[in-house]
């Protein structure tokens, strides 16, 4: 039985695929280029009746992130209604771009209605307004209501278009009153466009025009908040067409304030947008006067951006390597290759053995198998680590890639000899087939990948899904595929919940394959206690790769399968019944009094400081050598299966010298990655006034207005005098005076890239090597960040001067949990992390459904100064705190009991 | 007439299964498709069932009343094709209208015959012709009808309805959302022009097959949120699919939709025959399954099902609880 579904009051649109506008969307692109008035390309295309061409104009905005399309055919040399009608049509038939909404732009509504009987979707109409008074303006907003289509109001009345802040803001209420009163539209369905106006044009009456929407954009937010505002954002610097570089600087410029001011769509070349941050600082300045207009008397700011020009830059450079033992027998070659991980002779070696062997598969059956097998007893013995059986693997992949098209041909030949003399075609069953995926919501797949990769040296038959896979696609394949196991991973606490769906959806269908559970949060306690008795046909926690090996081959050997199970099942039971002993043992006091019982500080004697940046701060494209040299290199062997401390590790008895190898490598594609730029490193950091409430809120006062974060506080019982934790402790009481706190957000881009590059070419080794980089450099990335934080973007401790030792072991003050972790493991406030420094819009890290940052190497987190705050696990909590938490957030009990799970009493 | 809100807030609801299916045992022939009045009708009519409204109006009847006595609340009539433009593969779009009218009153004479409260939803079909799609391979940007054609059809068609006394409007096996657009257009329109009380719509869209999409290719959420303009009782799916098939789009529209949510599949997928073969105690099972997963508010079969699936859905789903309404917010948080 489920509960009641909260449906929340989101612009909805659609194309083939839904848009939905939630707070935490920031802004949405609207792609302008398919617009005759605005490209002259695009209006010779439609003139000449180049149609196929003009949906590449259509594509290109697609591709370069456009979430929705406007389309504007107002020429005076086209039939326009005509235009509009083959165009939409057309753009239907290409799903790549009618995967997105259309906004349907004209100033003509016959070409407007024209355009609503092409498209399925939801659209937007751009725009209506009251210039011809309020019956047409309800007339053609009824019509818009009828296509189900959102609608964009112009700031125009009976009077003309609105150009000062009073207008635009009156004439804006008055419309929404008459759609939402008399029409009957959804607040959310309408958009405002209170009309952007050059600036700089040498008309001073000009010069407020960018105040003027800034301002009234503001106040319509304030006083319609379900609505959206948008607009044309090209036309504030018309004065300086033919210039694209002053041009896109004022448009960042001003969308950087507009968007501050609640602006939440805009009509954008999504191609050619700056960033903010990018812009040089002299001509950003001037920008900002000619905007904001500042220091403008007598014209005097656009005086200096008309006397502006242009700038320029960029380079890169490689590396390369060599090796020779190459007297022996094919067989040996092969094995050599294998268990020394080359790959630089395997094709040539390949073939040679294919033509030496009767068929291709007696090659795989025999060099390669037993080149493997000696791989599988030096891994069973503890003579090979992970990152060898990986490299490997990638030699026996790209080996069997070589045999493959000839094992299909001599196949086909058999159906063929079959079909001919007419007898039953009985091959083998082939491999054992192990499906493995990132379950849905979770986009984590290192850990997993090297699973697949030990179990495919292991002779077993890998499908892999990938990430974000919901059950019924995996249940599906599973079948279709005719799996033999099933795995799951996960790394985020919400993956935990899906996973017991997963479960449950097998058992539901009846499946038999035994179920495996692995992943960072995944642990033997949850899968017994949660999981296994969801499903009875064998679930089992897998701790690591070189695990999973035994655990597949048990489950999948005919005579130890069930004794197998019997033990797990066992163990489990065990594991459940002492999970309910220790649960009822465990005390917790009530949150009333754990409230009480908190953490003081001297605060009389605190003087915060103010952060040296105030707002929000991009920074792109961070300088990778700088990140490199913090990089923390205990973890990275942790990936790799080999625990231990750096450097330490590398000296160890056992698997020293491979970790040795393994760091060296790792060495050298850091190099390489700095000096060729494979990584992008974008950070945004903020910083706001704060107080607390003397129990678990938070207040922000940001330029978006007063922000709540809501913190949980430890339950658990302490000795006596003991205070239960909560990070709302650690921030001044709003009666004591005034206090801030920070956030930030650090993604790795252009990993993926070179993933796939990798994957592409079999080279597990490395593809998974640029995956755990990829994360060490995010890690690294946010050290170095929250270094500079402390030492200069809020500066409260200039003079640290700690060494890297130091610093992974946390000796700095302050500090910088993240949602999601041990201190705040609530992922919801993450959205609110993302809003404030309007994450996604800045930085490009999205969220999935269950608040998984993609891509996955991102981090986040807050950023508290004081000297006595530390980090802390929260333990379990009371559902009374729950319940307390679920009502300051203004969250149902029970979503607050979903993401609250793992923390729940 | 009782208020069918009320009584979608205590219990689900069934729709009945398929007409088509129920036409065929009675072998008819042309003949009998003919009846007295087109006997000289220049072109042949067989397989116009809906035709059998005027015709065979006791046939239709019969059917409808064995539906209610199987326990079905919510009736179709037998309209799927009932429009100028499904009607010239026969010749008859001069008919259409009058079908409709035809049609609602024999599900209404139905329901006085069975004696039973039950209430009767105008069943508008998808046409034979697509406003998103081509039917012209070297031509994607053709169209074989225009948006303002399919409105003209489909008001023709609601105005037979809404006059013939049809409780309900039911936009069906929908496989292009525009086309479903102009019938919510059309039924905007017909009810701002006629000042008439409107008449609750109910929206039921076709999931394909396994890509999750519908033919003209939207997704489900694209789709929900293409058509919610039209205030709809409920929304939910029909057609193409089986109960097994259907079910996790069922599950995702039941976390998606502000309204009530319906479900009839097919009788399972199609046989080797091309019939299909589910028997009524596993259809019944399936959705028994959907209901106490709180998934529905609707329940009924499409193609392949009769009154005995029917009759077994209706006893698996009683008395269970039925989905409840979502929470609508109406400001931010």
């Amino acid at each position: 039985m489920q509960d009641n579904v909260i449906i929340r009051p989101y612009l909805r649109l659609s194309g083939l695929e839904p848009l939905v506008v939630r707070p935490e969307t920031n802004f949405v692109n609207v792609g302008e280029r398919t617009n005759v008035t605005g490209s002259k390309k695009f209006a010779r295309l439609i003139r000449e009746n180049k149609y196929e061409e003009a949906l590449s104009v259509a594509r290109q905005q697609v591709e370069n992130g456009a979430q929705v399309l406007d389309v504007n055919m107002d020429d005076a040399l086209l039939d326009g209604v005509k235009a509009m009608t083959t165009f939409l049509n057309l753009l239907q038939s290409e799903p790549d771009i009618a995967r997105i909404p259309i906004m349907i732009d004209s100033s003509k509504f016959e070409i407007i209605e024209a355009g609503l009987k092409c498209v399925q979707g939801k659209c937007i109409v751009n725009s209506i307004s009251m210039k011809e008074g309020e019956a047409k303006f309800i007339e053609q907003a009824i019509i818009c209501q009828s296509y189900g289509a959102s609608v964009i109001v112009m700031a125009f009345d009976e009077k003309g278009q609105a150009d000062t802040k009073q207008r635009k803001v009156e004439i804006c209420h008055r419309a929404y009153k008459i759609l939402t009163e008399q029409v009957g539209y959804d607040p959310q369905d309408i958009i405002f466009d209170p009309n952007i106006f050059a600036v700089a044009t040498g008309l001073e009456e000009h010069n407020n025009y960018g105040v003027d929407f800034i301002e009234a954009t503001r106040e319509i937010k304030q006083l319609m908040p379900l609505t959206k505002v948008s607009g044309g954002v090209s036309n504030l610097s018309f004065s300086f067409r033919g210039n694209d570089h002053v041009r896109e600087a004022m448009h960042s410029v001003f969308l950087y304030y507009t968007i501050k001011a609640g602006m939440d769509m805009g009509i954008v070349n999504a191609g050619q947008l700056v960033v903010y941050d990018e812009i040089e600082p002299a001509l950003r300045d001037l920008c900002e006067d000619v905007i904001l207009n500042r220091n403008n008397d007598r014209n005097e700011a656009t005086e200096k951006l008309i006397a502006f020009a242009e700038t320029v830059k960029a380079k890169g450079k490689e590396i390369v390597k060599d090796e020779s033992w190459r007297q022996t027998s094919v067989e040996e070659r092969l094995k050599h290759s294998l268990v020394n991980g080359i790959t630089d002779y395997i094709d040539a070696d390949t073939e040679e053995a294919r033509l030496k062997y009767p068929t291709p598969l007696e090659v795989i059956e025999g060099p390669l198998m037993a080149g493997m097998d000696v791989v599988g007893d030096l891994f069973g013995a503890g003579k090979m680590f992970l990152p060898q059986v990986v490299k490997s693997a990638r030699v026996m992949k790209k080996s069997v890639a070589v045999l493959t098209p000839f094992i299909e041909a001599e196949k086909e030949e058999r159906r063929q000899a079959h079909l001919a003399a007419g007898t039953i075609n009985e091959e083998g069953a082939g491999a054992p087939k192990v499906l493995l995926a990132t379950v849905k919501g979770d986009v984590h797949d290192i850990g997993k990948n090297i699973v697949g990769v030990v179990l495919g040296c292991n002779g077993y038959d890998i499908i892999d899904l990938g990430v974000m896979v919901p059950a019924d696609k995996i249940l599906d394949t599973a079948v279709k595929e005719n799996a033999d196991i099933i795995g799951l991973s996960g790394l985020i606490t919400p993956s935990l919940d899906e996973m017991v769906h997963v479960a449950h959806e097998m058992k539901r269908r009846n499946m038999k394959q035994p179920l495996l559970i692995g992943g960072a949060t995944t642990s033997r306690m949850h899968t017994a206690v949660k999981i296994a008795p969801q499903y009875d046909q064998g679930v089992l926690h897998v701790l690591d790769a070189s695990r999973s090996v035994t655990a597949v081959s048990s489950l999948l050997s005919k005579d130890q399968k069930e004794t197998f199970l019997e033990e797990v099942d066992k163990e489990y039971s065990d594991l459940r019944t002492q999970f309910l002993n220790k649960n009822r043992t465990r005390v917790l006091v009530p949150y009333a009094e754990a409230a009480i019982t908190k953490e003081y500080f001297d605060w009389k004697n605190y003087r915060p400081t103010v952060p040296a940046v105030n707002g929000v701060k991009v920074l792109k494209e961070f300088d990778l050598a700088t990140i490199a040299q913090y990089i923390d290199w205990g973890p990275f062997f942790i990936a790799w299966e080999m625990p231990g401390h750096f450097p330490e590790v590398l000296s160890d008895k056992i698997f020293g010298a491979e970790a040795t190898r393994i760091y060296d490598d790792a060495q050298k594609l850091v190099a390489k990655i700095v000096a060729e730029k494979w990584f992008i490193a974008d950070g945004v950091i903020g910083f706001w006034p704060a107080s607390s409430n003397n129990a678990d809120t938070v207040t922000l006062q940001t330029g978006k207005g007063e922000v709540k974060l809501e913190s949980l506080r430890q339950q658990m019982k302490k000795a006596v005098g003991q205070p239960c934790f909560s990070l709302a402790d650690f921030i001044k009481p709003k009666e004591l005076g005034e206090d801030y706190m920070g956030a930030f957000a650090v993604t790795i881009h252009g990993a993926k890239k070179h993933v796939d590059k990798f994957a592409a070419e079999h080279d597990e080794y490395n593809k998974i090597l640029v995956q755990v980089l990829a994360d060490r450099f995010v890690e690294a990335f946010a050290e170095c960040l929250h270094q500079q934080t402390r030492k200069e973007y809020w500066g409260y401790e200039k003079n640290e001067n700690l060494t890297n030792e130091e610093l992974i072991k946390e000796q700095y003050k302050g500090i910088r949990p993240a949602p999601g972790y041990p201190a705040c493991p609530d992922h919801t406030e993450k959205i609110k992390l993302f809003y404030l420094l309007n994450v996604t819009e800045n930085i490009g890290i999205e969220l999935t459904e269950s608040l998984a940052m993609n891509p996955p190497a991102s981090v986040c987190g807050w950023y508290i100064a004081h000297p006595q705050s530390h980090y802390f696990g929260l333990g379990k909590i009371g559902r009374d705190q729950m319940e307390d938490y679920a009502k300051r957030k203004d969250m149902s009990v029970e979503e607050a009991e979903k993401w609250l799970r793992p923390v729940l009493e | 007439m009782a208020d069918i809100r009320k009584e979608l807030e205590k219990r689900i609801l069934i729709i009945d299964g398929a007409m088509g299916t129920m036409i065929q045992r009675y072998k008819l022939a042309e003949a009998d498709y003919r009846g007295e009045r087109f006997k000289d009708w220049p072109c042949d009519v067989k397989g116009n069932n809906d035709l059998l409204n005027i015709t065979q109006p006791q046939i239709i009847t019969e059917i409808h009343k064995q539906y209610l006595n199987a326990g079905a609340d919510i009736i179709e009539t037998n309209t799927f094709s009932s429009t100028v433009i499904a009607m010239a593969d026969y010749e008859m779009q001069s008919l259409a209208y009058e079908l409709n009218v035809a049609a609602a009153k024999c599900a209404k004479e139905a329901i006085r015959r069975s004696g039973k409260t039950a209430w009767v939803a105008g069943a508008i079909g998808p046409l034979n012709k697509t406003l998103s799609l081509s039917p012209d391979v070297n031509n994607p940007g053709f169209r074989a009808v225009t948006f303002d054609e399919v409105v003209a059809a489909y008001y023709e068609q609601v105005k037979g309805l809404v006059d013939g006394g049809v409780d309900l409007l039911l936009i069906e096996t929908i496989f292009d959302t525009l086309n479903a657009k102009a019938a919510i257009y059309a039924i905007k329109k017909y009810f701002r022009d006629t000042k008439k009380e409107t008449l609750p719509v109910m929206i039921s869209g076709t999931i394909t097959d396994a890509s999750g999409r519908t033919l003209s290719g939207q997704t489900l959420e694209a789709f929900y949120t293409s058509v919610m303009h039209a205030k709809p009782l409920s929304i939910g799916l029909n057609c193409a699919l089986g109960a097994k098939e259907m079910r996790p789009h069922i599950e995702e529209l039941s976390q998606l939709s502000a309204c009530y949510v319906s479900a009839y599949p097919n009788a399972g997928l199609p046989n080797a025959m091309g019939e299909y073969d589910e028997h009524p105690e596993d259809t019944g099972h399936y959705l028994e399954e959907w209901a106490k997963e709180g998934f529905v508010n609707i329940v009924g079969g499409c193609c392949g099902t009769t009154p005995d699936h029917i009759k077994h859905i209706a006893e698996h789903v009683k008395g269970l609880v039925p989905r409840p309404l979502p929470i609508i917010e109406k400001e931010l948080v």
